[in-house]
């Protein structure tokens, strides 16, 4: 799986095309809201039945990225359980895989909105935080720059297709959706061109493609 | 029942005599389908024995009339107004629609009117109440409107069940079916669940012909725009005509080469779904007021309201379905007695031979149609959902219910808990909502767990499943509406292309708010208008007939001259396709070897065999590039030449290959977003829910993959993969295209032949799937760093 290098806040960067950042100065594997038990949270709602396996396909996709990376340090950032129950709810065979891909490193669980404040770790490999600095600023929700952060879940269109991407500007780097059920927000987005008027975004997929943001305004530009 | 003296001095104050079949209608005891051709007062012959009835009102609902369209409901109660006042009689007659006000829908579930006029969803809606049974205890009469078009897409098979739990709320209510003419009227008597046929008089021969032209038709394409000068002059010489063509986007680019040409300014107007709801009103006014000489139209004008004054029909481009151009000629002169008149412009060289065998079986009346599948088990899941909503439900008396319903009458008992599986669990393998189930079963009977999720239900309603579609506007403040096209075409669209929309040319300026903004370009030659929707295939029996035609030289004399020479070249230079022999061609062109199949079963099925056989030959070695498909043949061009293709075209070989390649095909993708929204699975996105910041919404695509990957005997997968035997996979009419010719006859060319000179010219090549989007998007993301000075 290939992935884009750049350069944020004077460090070099992996965007992979999974979605996970890579930091390989320090083999770090970071990875944005996970929204674990997802499907089991819009259930209890009374909402439709979506298939059960989101955890396992979440996990499925995390477990190979840490074999392909074997990083020292795993950071979920922000809304890894998509509630306080969901984490509860977590069965005992996946919540062993965890462990199982936990074993030799550090694991940090990022609080985000969804997340209990702070996350009762409990059951789960690794540590709370509700956020991190150590070379970068890692937090789930965008704040005062530069910082790493989720949240979002951003997108860009591309050849007629959705797709999660990674948005990077001077102030922020915003990572897309880990978890197999999540939307996303156009990176034409008021809220998210707030945040990052001019960068880079890379779009996740088969391999991670680079392009301009805004993507419509540089388009402009060539047609005016 | 006969007669009563009041009615029949009505019909003689209006100067009319009841039509035999209107009587006969009078008279039935059960249920009845009547089959009539527009204007034999079909409607009319629904409601008589209603109205006779209703000279002493009951009190209660008597009558429920159901049609396709909302606009048809408010206009039959505007047409029963008149004899309903002029007989004195003391009714309410009320409409309830998706446009039916809330307070006005309040009264109508305490006080319901004597005859009520709805849609399939409406009532489906309305048997989800608690109060159904009070309503409909009353019912009487049931009359179903355009059964035709109903029975020819889900909301028949939906609407069909609802009748089941009609018959069962109100036993003994008599079922009256109005159809146009039809292939098979038997099937459709089943399809109500038995009915007694009554045939009203078919009217005159139409008078349908090819259009005269002085160009011939060009060898490639879809547009008809050689014959511009003498269509202008079939409208000029008429008092109103409908120009029919077979998709939005041909519609739009004929609509404005005919105004180019207009030099009169014949107010001509245009008419498909991709307008605004404003725009098509309008049109539809003008057109009823007499105030358009002609409108340019697709099929979003096949049902509708009648207009008297159009006499002409005009189709361009071939017909396809020769049941389509029966009932398309009767849109002209609605009046009975009088024979409708018809021309057809083919597009290109092929569709000239398609029109003159359409044309043979016009005059013939020999119909045709695909015959219907068993009721689809996605609206059955709706369906059961839906009556928890009314109220508690016993499985053994709703299972027999459903048996009642035509298209369900074979539903097996393992069928049946599949899908209250589905519905009460989400019927996965894993089974992680025992706690959570949307139905539970309590004292022998299944109920909503949470009675809320009702409302969710009910706003799920229906089996009609749209494309994404964003509204086009006119940038500025209160920019004019234009219509709207489907996401996936505007997801394409960069600021400054330009597309036609409403007849003009516009160019695209950005996405806001989810409306796509755009300016007036009145110059510009616009980019192709891709308004991407269902491609219709070639019917099997009118391809049947075409390949007769062709395989038959003593019957080329009904052919044009230049079509005569171009197939006797055919057959000269390589072999003409014929009635049971698989003909197929290698030829090089242009350093590349090109493989012509002439198939002859619809460019779905030929479309989905290019994708098989593509994925065949690569394992092959042959190094397959591309191919496209027609309704009538598969052109594939690769490195090496197809030598042998009875090797390619093994049956087992192409089911093995279909069942790998459906996995991650778009076209499967697209039904199963269809499929698990009228199964509840995925919620509809609401006008309103979308304009949240966060999109909370995913793709159905996740969904799709999820359970091919953990759960791959999913009920939902199942019926996707039926689904492909039909519609856009249509894998059926390969394997009946290997039955029908058993016999390959493959010829080494050193170029390319006649028959496939067409092919070659053809727009729309499709690349090979996988890679190649890939690279599309590398190559699209490339370009704007490039541009961008980023590289």
């Amino acid at each position: 799986m290939s992935g884009y290098e750049f350069d944020f806040d004077g460090q070099r960067l992996q965007a992979r095309a999974s979605g996970a950042l890579y930091w390989p100065a320090r083999r770090w594997l970071v990875v944005a809201d996970l929204h674990l038990g997802k499907s089991e949270r819009m259930a209890r709602r009374g909402g439709p039945l979506l298939p059960p396996y989101e955890v396992q396909a979440t996990l499925d996709r995390l477990q190979s990225e840490i074999a392909a990376t074997d990083p020292a340090c795993v950071i979920s950032l922000g809304d890894g359980f998509d509630d306080d129950l969901a984490l509860t709810a977590l069965p005992d065979a996946l919540c062993a895989q965890l462990h199982d891909m936990a074993r030799g490193r550090v694991w940090h669980w990022i609080t985000g909105n969804h997340d209990p404040v702070p996350l009762r770790v409990g059951r789960l490999p690794g540590s709370g935080l509700a956020e991190l600095r150590d070379g970068l600023l890692f937090r789930h929700e965008a704040g005062q720059g530069p910082d790493v952060s989720g949240h979002y879940h951003p997108c860009i269109r591309l050849a007629g297709q959705r797709r999660r991407a990674f948005l990077i500007g001077r102030d922020h780097l915003i990572l897309p959706a880990f978890g197999a059920y999540t939307g996303g927000l156009i990176a034409d987005d008021p809220a998210l061109t707030r945040l990052i008027p001019i960068g880079l975004a890379v779009a996740c997929g088969d391999r991670a493609i680079p392009l301009p943001l805004p993507v419509s305004g540089a388009v402009r530009g060539r047609r005016a | 029942m006969t007669l009563p003296t009041a009615f029949q001095d009505w019909f003689a104050r209006q100067g009319w005599q009841p039509h035999p079949h209107q009587i006969a209608l009078l008279k039935a005891q059960g249920d009845s389908l009547l089959i009539a051709p527009t204007g034999g007062g079909k409607t009319l012959a629904g409601f008589l024995p209603s109205l006779v009835d209703l000279r002493d009102p009951p009190g209660g609902l008597h009558t429920l009339y159901v049609s396709p369209l909302k606009a048809l409901t408010a206009d039959i109660a505007r047409n029963l107004a008149r004899p309903v006042a002029d007989l004195g009689l003391d009714l309410r007659i009320e409409d309830r629609t998706g446009d039916t006000r809330p307070g006005q829908r309040a009264r109508q579930r305490v006080d319901p009117p004597d005859i009520l006029l709805t849609t399939p969803e409406s009532l489906a809606l309305m048997l989800s109440y608690e109060q159904a049974p009070r309503i409909f205890g009353s019912l009487r009469r049931v009359v179903l409107d355009e059964l035709h078009a109903l029975a020819e897409s889900k909301r028949g098979d939906q609407l069909m069940l609802c009748l089941a739990r009609l018959r069962s709320l109100a036993p003994g209510v008599q079922v009256t079916g109005l159809s146009a003419t039809v292939e098979d009227p038997g099937a459709l008597a089943r399809f109500m669940g038995g009915a007694d046929i009554i045939h009203a008089d078919p009217g005159p021969d139409p008078d349908i012909a090819m259009l005269a032209t002085t160009q011939s038709a060009p060898w490639a394409g879809g547009g008809g725009h050689y014959a511009i000068p003498e269509v202008l002059d079939q409208i000029r010489q008429a008092r109103t005509t409908i120009v029919f063509i077979n998709t939005r986007a041909q519609a739009e680019l004929f609509f404005q080469a005919l105004w180019a040409a207009n030099d009169e300014n014949l107010p001509i107007g245009l008419h498909h779904g991709s307008l605004s709801r404003e725009a098509r009103q309008k049109v539809e006014t003008a057109m009823a007021a007499g105030q358009l000489r002609a409108v340019v139209a697709t099929g979003s004008l096949d049902l509708g309201i009648d207009w008297g004054a159009v006499d002409l029909v005009i189709q361009i481009g071939a017909p396809k379905n020769v049941k389509r151009l029966v009932q398309r000629i009767g849109r002209a002169n609605h009046r009975y007695n009088a024979p409708s008149c018809a021309r057809i412009v083919p597009a290109n060289r092929f569709e000239v031979i398609e029109c003159v065998a359409a044309l043979q079986a016009v005059r013939e009346r020999d119909l045709d149609g695909d015959p219907r599948g068993p009721g689809p088990l996605d609206v059955l899941c709706q369906h059961i959902l839906l009556t928890a909503c009314a109220g508690p439900f016993d499985a053994d008396d709703l299972f027999r219910e459903l048996r009642e319903a035509g298209p369900y009458r074979d539903l097996t008992r393992a069928d049946f808990d599949a899908c209250l599986d589905f519905a009460a669990t989400g019927g996965y393998a894993l089974r992680a909502y025992d706690r959570w189930q949307r139905l539970m079963l309590r004292d022998g009977l299944w109920r909503l767990r949470d009675p809320r999720a009702a409302r969710d239900l009910r706003m799920n309603i229906g089996t009609i499943v749209e494309a994404e579609m964003l509204k086009v506007r006119m940038r500025g403040r209160g920019g004019a509406p234009l219509g709207e096209v489907e996401e996936s075409f505007a997801a394409t669209l960069q600021p400054g292309d330009t597309f036609l929309i409403g007849g003009q040319t516009v160019r695209y300026e950005g996405l806001r708010e989810l409306v796509v903004e755009v300016t007036k370009q009145p110059t510009k030659q616009p980019r192709i208008a891709v308004f991407s929707g269902l491609k219709l295939a070639t019917s099997t029996q009118l391809s049947h007939r075409v390949q007769a035609l062709i395989g038959d030289p003593s019957r080329h004399a009904l052919l044009p001259g230049e079509t005569r020479d171009w197939l006797a070249l055919q057959a000269r230079v390589s072999a003409l396709p014929r009635d049971g022999v698989l003909l197929s061609e290698s030829f090089p062109h242009q350093g590349r070897w090109h493989f012509a199949l002439y198939g002859f079963a619809g460019r779905n099925a030929l479309q989905t065999l290019g994708l098989l056989m593509t994925r065949v030959m690569e394992q092959a070695g042959l190094g397959p590039l591309g191919f496209l498909s027609t309704d009538y043949a598969l052109l594939i061009w690769s490195m090496d030449p197809v030598r042998d293709p009875a090797a390619l075209l093994n049956r087992d070989a192409l089911r093995e290959g279909l069942g790998d390649w459906l996995a991650g095909n778009a076209v499967m993708k697209r039904s199963f977003r269809t499929i698990a929204t009228i199964a509840g699975l995925i919620q509809r996105n609401l006008p309103g829910q979308r304009k949240t910041g966060r999109q909370a919404t995913f793709s159905s695509d996740i969904l799709y993959d999820t359970l091919r990957r953990y759960d791959p005997d999913h009920l939902l997968l199942r019926i996707t993969a039926s689904e492909a035997r039909r519609g856009l996979v249509d894998f059926d009419r390969i394997e009946d295209m290997l039955r029908h010719s058993p016999h390959h006859d493959h010829r080494m060319l050193d170029r390319v032949s006649p028959l496939a000179a067409p092919l070659l010219l053809e727009v729309g090549r499709v690349p090979i799937a996988g890679q190649g989007r890939e690279r599309l998007a590398e190559e699209e993301a490339a370009a704007l760093m490039a541009e961008a000075g980023l590289t």
